[in-house]
Formats: structure tokens, C-alpha cells, sequence
């Protein structure tokens, strides 16, 4: 129940904010080493790893691989600059 | 979405691409082992997260004023007090308070000021991002010497701000609270560890936060980190924290890099590396050198 101006969190109700993106991250799933440091950096929460994706093309990913929600991505590009092994490219969406 | 992430404040938030204070919220409230309670001032994290009829946060929020944030989560505190007191309530909960610089440093340093004293139990976090940056760039007291604004423009006549940042740490310490510290966004660890000190101790304490922003410091959405980063290793922002009373401090550069390199980054900056300006950016070494040098002292290290 909504009383007075109380509102009650609902992600059903929230804006897509993946409509603001002009530049699209795209991760090279060869090259990530899933080691999570774009995760708590992006402003959208949009970064999981996959921990159970344990290998891309025959090769091993111990830690998994990074995955992108684009529903809310806005595409700043945060995740790409901090990523260390650049396995994040931004491409034109 | 990151379900681990989005506990506390939950992405579908406006706050522009690139924004650095969802990285703090999430942090800082990801070190919190009871229940919280959160209470804003106004400024860009509450005009982007509470755009009706939706709500990005998760867990009880309230705004009422610009001015008024601590005093408010007084009042919520103490009427948790009370209900406990009568046996309506028997979990324990932690109040947080988020606010800008300018609700902080400027219009609500008066309400934060008598929460630290009455001794309330919560934690301030304070983001500063150098202006009031929610209604286009004006200077506050924690916009920097030299910087560009709407409220300090620049031309033939003026170089952007003349008066030099408050010092709000020392404000807060003079309150002699258990727990204050300066963090800085780029620095996760470190924020999460002074982020578990802060919410552990019972009484106030207090967290000023280093947080970029995209839109009026005048750098491409993608460089927060970086630039963050650099204000730390130039000695810009120095990471400490004062517990007790005793100052320590958290971070030291491996090479000292000059201010100039953070600076430069920013659009906000740009006209201090005309010939003009010269002496201007020499003054902002001169006073980040003294500022780094007391606070250094007072570590005991020099």
C-alpha cells in the first residue's frame, strides 16, 4: 500500500536508462579475467561476473567472465577505462 | 543488473553517465551489517534517486530539506530510541546520512554541527564534488582556488574562484567525534574499510568522500576513477582518518606527482595553463603543499 508521499521501491516502475546510451561496452570474452574490478565502479550496477562460465574457446576463465545488463547501462565508459587487461571496448551503439 | 550491488540503491537512478556517487553509496552501505535508515539533503543524489513515482532505494528513506539532513536523522534516532525503549522495536538499526558538499560544507553545517554534539548515533557521509552541481556549477566553500563556476566566472578580470576550500575536517574534528575520515572514490578498499570503522562505532562519525563530477568539472564520462586517482597521488586529497583524536594517514603516493596533472584533466581548469595564469597555478602547489604539509604533521610525520 502507498500512503501519503511513502513510495515503495518497484524496479518495474523505474526508467530504462539504457535509452540514454550513445556508446555501447562490449566485453571481449577472450580477454577478461573476470577479475571484478569494473564491478563496483559502474554507477548502474549493470556488471556481474559470471563465475560459472569457467572457460571461452577451449581457454580457461577460472574466475568467470564480466557480464553487461544493458537495460540500464548509460554507457559512460567507466568500465572500460578501469578495466586492466582493456578487455572492455566501447563500440558506437 | 547486480543484485549484490543494488541492495541499497538500485539502478533505473538519473544521475548522468559517468556519476561518481553511486560507487560511494554502494560501497559505504555494503559495509553496513544491520539494518540502516537513510536521510538525505538535497542535492544531486536525492533530485536522481527519488524521481516520483519511483525510488531507487531499497531501504527507508527520507528528505525533507536542504538544510536540514542531520537534523532530521536526530529526530529519526531518537524516536528509534524511544520505541525501543517501550519494546516496539528490537532490532538494531543504523542511521546514515548522505549529503553534498553544498548541504554540507555550506547550508547544512548547522544541523550537522548539533547532531556531532548532542552525540546521536549515526554516520555523515558527505560526497563533495565542488559546487552545487545539481543546478549548474555554482561555487560552494569546497570549490577549490581557481576553479571555473557559474557564480566565479572566468574572463579578462578573474581567474575563476579567489577564496581558498574550507577545511571541514578540521570543523568536524573539533567536534572531537570517535570517527572521522577522508576517503576518496578511486580507492574501494580503503573506503570500505573506514566505511566498516565509521558504521561500527556507536556515536557519530563522519566520512568526506572524494567524488567527481562529469558534467561541471568538464571531463569525458569515462574518467572518474582516473581522475579521483590522480587527485590522490598529487596530494590533492589526501587520504586520512582521525580516530580518537589521533590522525593517521592511509595512503601515500609512490611518486609525488605535481598538481598540475590533476588540474589538467578538467575543463574547469583550463584557463590556469594560459601564460596569464601562471601564477595562479603556482599558488595552487603553494597551498596544497602547506595543506598536505599540516595535516602530515599532525600524523606525525614530519
Amino acid at each position: 500500500m502507498e500512503k501519503g508521499a511513502i513510495i515503495k521501491h518497484d524496479i518495474k516502475k523505474s526508467p530504462r536508462t539504457g535509452s540514454w546510451r550513445y556508446m555501447k561496452p562490449e566485453v571481449d570474452k577472450d580477454k577478461c579475467i573476470g577479475c571484478a574490478t569494473c564491478v563496483p565502479f559502474c554507477p548502474e550496477a549493470s556488471i556481474t561476473v559470471n563465475s560459472e562460465q569457467k572457460s571461452v574457446n577451449n581457454k580457461k576463465k577460472s574466475k568467470g567472465v564480466a557480464e553487461i545488463d544493458y537495460e540500464f547501462c548509460k554507457g559512460c565508459g567507466v568500465c572500460a577505462q578501469v578495466c586492466p587487461v582493456k578487455a572492455i571496448l566501447m563500440k558506437k551503439n | 543488473m547486480n543484485k549484490n550491488l543494488s541492495k541499497h540503491l538500485a539502478p533505473g537512478h538519473s544521475a548522468c553517465a559517468g556519476c561518481a556517487f553511486p560507487s560511494i553509496v554502494r560501497t559505504i552501505l555494503g559495509e553496513a551489517t544491520t539494518p540502516v535508515v537513510i536521510s538525505n539533503a538535497t542535492g544531486c543524489l536525492e533530485v536522481t534517486s527519488t524521481i516520483y513515482p519511483y525510488t531507487a532505494w531499497n531501504v527507508p528513506y527520507i528528505h525533507s530539506a536542504f538544510e536540514n539532513a542531520a537534523a532530521t536523522i536526530s529526530g529519526v534516532e531518537r524516536a528509534y530510541l524511544a520505541m525501543k525503549k517501550k519494546g516496539k522495536i528490537k532490532k538494531k538499526i543504523k542511521f546514515v546520512v548522505f549529503g553534498g558538499d553544498g548541504g554540507t560544507y555550506d547550508i547544512g553545517l548547522q544541523s550537522l554541527s548539533g547532531a556531532l554534539e548532542r552525540g546521536h548515533d549515526f554516520l555523515y557521509v558527505c560526497y563533495d564534488n565542488g559546487g552545487y552541481m545539481n543546478t549548474g556549477n555554482q561555487r560552494s566553500s569546497a570549490t577549490p582556488y581557481g576553479a571555473g563556476t557559474e557564480t566565479t566566472p572566468l574572463g579578462k578580470e578573474s581567474f575563476g574562484k579567489v577564496e581558498t576550500r574550507k577545511s571541514l575536517m578540521e570543523i568536524v574534528a573539533a567536534h572531537r567525534i570517535s570517527y572521522a575520515a577522508q576517503a576518496n572514490v578511486s580507492n574501494l578498499a580503503d573506503l570500505k574499510t573506514k566505511a566498516k570503522k565509521a558504521l561500527s562505532v556507536s556515536g557519530p562519525s563522519f566520512l568526506l568522500v572524494f567524488s567527481p563530477c562529469t558534467n561541471n568539472w568538464k571531463f569525458p564520462t569515462s574518467q572518474y576513477v582516473a581522475i579521483s586517482k590522480l587527485a590522490s597521488e598529487t596530494n590533492f586529497w589526501p587520504l586520512y582518518e582521525i580516530e580518537n583524536g589521533k590522525y593517521k594517514l592511509n595512503f601515500e603516493p609512490k611518486t609525488l606527482k605535481p598538481v598540475a596533472e590533476f588540474l589538467k584533466t578538467q575543463g574547469r581548469f583550463k584557463h590556469l595553463f594560459s601564460e596569464k595564469n601562471k601564477l595562479v597555478l603556482g599558488q595552487i602547489q603553494k597551498k596544497v603543499n602547506s595543506e598536505f604539509a599540516k595535516i602530515a604533521s599532525l600524523c606525525g610525520l614530519l
